[in-house]
């Protein structure tokens, strides 16, 4: 099979990829050998059961885990060649991460979580408080700028974990089972979002998700894990996907 | 990250567990303190002790004397030939008193002669001073006052002599042990008290008494000579001719009137023995009083030759070249400067032994630091993760464990810096009420300069960021996977 060259923004292409954990004596292949591709502006969901390596693969993705062997390129630079203070440069301009478990610093106001990304990349001060406001009010929590997070409900932490993840307009969003901690209603107002994020920013979105109505009614691709092997799915997308709204 | 927002979060993470961290910080501040409060114990002691050895004038002082006879200084002896020894007479004093660095070169005119009080006997080493020793230490508790002018007629007596003249017990005066004033002593100012000594007249000039009580001797003008003297400034070279110039011995008498009463010689370790009575320089060498270089010099009345010379210098650095620099006219010098040098090296090794001391509570304190943010990244360790997600970088994590480390030592470092002065003030404080219940002057053993606050400060900063070393990479090295995972 060819695999297609990403060449856009937001492509992302995994080469025979793999991470291995050694505990003990035994060796836990939690991504085994996966490869696929996403283009820009896609919204792809990563769906199988607790333990398939869903997550250990947003990791890989996101840069925060490196691989065993294979190779994870996204917008054609292959995050193996990068060093630590590359990768972190990476997550902070490339991707947006939102967590299952909001991953918000409590002692931190809403504003003040939002903001933090922009201080990571030395975004003037001035220009600060315009965008929290803005990625704030895009997912409709203009008025809890002075809360706390331990203030808010899960669906609203939620959303400052989104609006974190928009503040610095990645062209990646890696969501990591966004509505493992919500309610189906709140759920679906956290995908609506991420799918808004996709269809009129054309971001390209990675949802990891073991709920599949959620990914039937969102993700244009679905790919199906199991063991740390991709076991059904189309890896590589059809001609004619990419951007959103195309 | 930049530094303004760096510092922004490291303040916040220190607030959000603010007990344990003003602790932390507060053991900072214990072991500064210690730190200060010892090296400006050090360092008063220091000052106190170089304010009082400048003060005797001994530090700041070149001894100067011809090379053949009593010359001071191992280069002047091992040179000293009868070609090149040079006599230490007026033109020699006006040189070495225009060298760069001097304040004043005085003649030491010491002599023994008889004091008569009340008409009964005393014989006494009497000591010229000029009117600059004025400023030094022996000077400082007179009982009375100091000279009113360099050519009055004026005695200040040493305590003990002072006894002896009252026909008291030595040590009999309320006040012989401490630096006071003696109310048995009292009756003595203001009382005249009459000197004999011997005069020198030249033979072509006959002695012309002067009645009453101001003085019998002849009065010769400074720069009078005899008709058929030497060459003013001709040493030992001056040839047979000098030898045939003469002069008269007269025994005169001169009353002097006692102004003040001081504890100690002021020229302790000057001179041939202790002084007990003291006159104005420029009085004395008024009175044309035979000295022992009048003889062995013999250039008589040709020009005037001084057993030895006092030669202050603006500065204690400056005495060594001074010395050369006598040394190089042909002269003997001697200084005390080596023994100043041996103070100031053992005061050195004093402070660094304080400092050692008090380093010790605030080694203690790094481990408290060190302590205060390994806890902080057990308690921190989803949000060192979630910084990471967010695209910090190790750099960024080490840096903030840095900054937080560095604020608790500059906060801990102003904090013992106050502390510090205050034990230090305390403790002055306490030493001269102790002082003070003993009938001894005060004194300040305490000294806070400027480099120690500074230094106290920059070492405080440096102790909490070595010290920030180990949880700074630590915390930076976290893996942000597992960091995130943490519950």
């Amino acid at each position: 099979m060819t695999v297609p060259a990403p060449t856009e923004s937001g492509t992302i292409l995994t080469r025979d990829i793999c991470r291995h954990h050694t505990m003990g004596t035994s060796v836990i292949h939690a991504v085994d050998g996966i490869s696929f591709s996403v283009q820009g502006g896609e919204f792809i969901a990563l769906l199988g059961s607790s333990g398939s390596g869903k997550s250990s693969l947003l990791n890989l993705i996101a840069g925060l885990d490196r691989p065993t062997s294979g190779d994870v390129q996204v917008e054609g630079r292959s995050l193996a060649e990068l060093s630590s203070e590359e990768l972190a440069r990476f997550r902070r301009h490339s991707v947006g991460i939102v967590f299952q478990a909001f991953n918000l610093v409590p002692s931190m106001t809403v504003a003040e979580n939002v903001e933090l990304p922009l201080r990571l990349a030395e975004t003037e001060r001035s220009e600060r408080a315009g965008r929290v406001r803005e990625a704030l009010a895009r997912v409709g929590l203009s008025e809890r700028l002075g809360h706390r997070p331990g203030e808010l409900s899960g669906g609203e932490q939620q959303r400052v974990a989104l609006a974190r993840a928009l503040v610095n307009s990645p062209r990646i969003l890696l969501a990591d089972e966004p509505t493992g901690n919500l309610d189906s209603h709140t759920g679906m107002d956290i995908m609506e979002l991420i799918g808004d994020c996709n269809a009129r920013l054309g971001m390209t979105v990675l949802l990891v998700t073991h709920e599949r109505a959620l990914a039937e009614r969102y993700a244009r691709r679905m790919l199906f894990l199991a063991d740390g092997k991709l076991v059904a799915g189309q890896a590589y997308p059809p001609v004619g996907a990419g951007r959103a709204g195309q | 990250m930049k530094t303004p927002d760096l510092l922004e979060l490291a303040a916040r993470n220190l607030r959000e567990s603010i007990l344990r961290n003003s602790l932390t910080t507060l053991g900072i501040g214990v072991g500064v303190a210690s730190l200060v409060a010892m090296l400006s114990l050090g360092v008063g002691l220091q000052q106190l002790a170089t304010k009082r050895l400048e003060r005797t004038g001994l530090f700041d002082t070149v001894m100067v004397s011809r090379r053949d006879f009593g010359g001071f200084g191992a280069r002047g002896r091992t040179a000293a030939t009868s070609d090149n020894i040079r006599a230490l007479d007026e033109t020699a004093r006006q040189e070495i008193a225009k060298l760069p660095g001097v304040l004043e070169a005085v003649p030491d005119l010491r002599m023994m002669t008889q004091m008569r009080f009340n008409d009964k006997p005393h014989s006494t080493l009497v000591a010229a001073l000029p009117m600059s020793a004025r400023d030094r230490e022996a000077f400082e508790n007179i009982q009375g006052k100091f000279f009113s002018s360099g050519t009055a007629a004026e005695a200040i007596v040493q305590r003990h002599f002072a006894e002896e003249l009252l026909g008291l017990a030595p040590g009999a005066d309320e006040a012989a042990n401490t630096s006071g004033p003696s109310p048995e002593l009292q009756p003595l100012l203001g009382k005249e008290l009459v000197m004999y000594y011997a005069e020198r007249v030249p033979a072509t000039n006959p002695a012309n008494g002067k009645p009453g009580g101001q003085s019998s001797s002849p009065r010769l003008p400074e720069n009078s000579k005899p008709t058929a003297g030497p060459a003013q400034a001709g040493g030992m070279n001056a040839g047979a001719d000098a030898l045939l110039t003469s002069f008269s011995v007269v025994p005169h008498t001169r009353a002097l009137r006692i102004v003040g009463i001081i504890a100690d010689d002021p020229d302790t370790l000057r001179g041939m023995g202790r002084a007990r009575a003291f006159v104005p320089l420029d009085f004395a060498q008024g009175l044309q009083i035979m000295m022992p270089s009048d003889l062995r010099d013999g250039e008589g009345l040709g020009g005037r030759t001084y057993t030895q010379l006092s030669v202050r210098v603006q500065n204690s650095r400056d005495v060594p070249r001074v010395e050369d620099a006598i040394h190089r006219m042909g002269l003997g010098a001697f200084s005390l400067l080596d023994a100043s040098r041996n103070l100031q090296r053992f005061f050195t090794v004093l402070d660094l032994f304080l400092g050692i001391f008090g380093s010790l509570a605030l080694a203690v304190a790094s481990l408290g630091i060190i302590n205060t943010l390994v806890m902080a990244i057990l308690e921190r360790r989803r949000e060192i993760g979630i910084l990471k997600a967010l695209g910090a970088s190790d750099s960024d994590v080490k840096m903030l464990f840095f900054a937080e480390a560095g604020a608790m030592g500059i906060v801990g470092g102003l904090l013992g810096v106050g502390l510090g002065w205050m034990i230090g003030k305390v403790i002055n404080t306490a030493t001269n009420i102790y002082l003070h219940r003993q009938n001894l002057p005060s004194e300040t053993f305490w000294s806070v300069p400027w480099w120690l606050v500074l230094g106290a400060l920059g070492f405080s900063l440096v102790v909490s960021l070595l010290s920030g070393l180990y949880p700074a990479a630590r915390a930076a090295r976290l893996d942000p996977v597992k960091a995130l995972r943490y519950e």
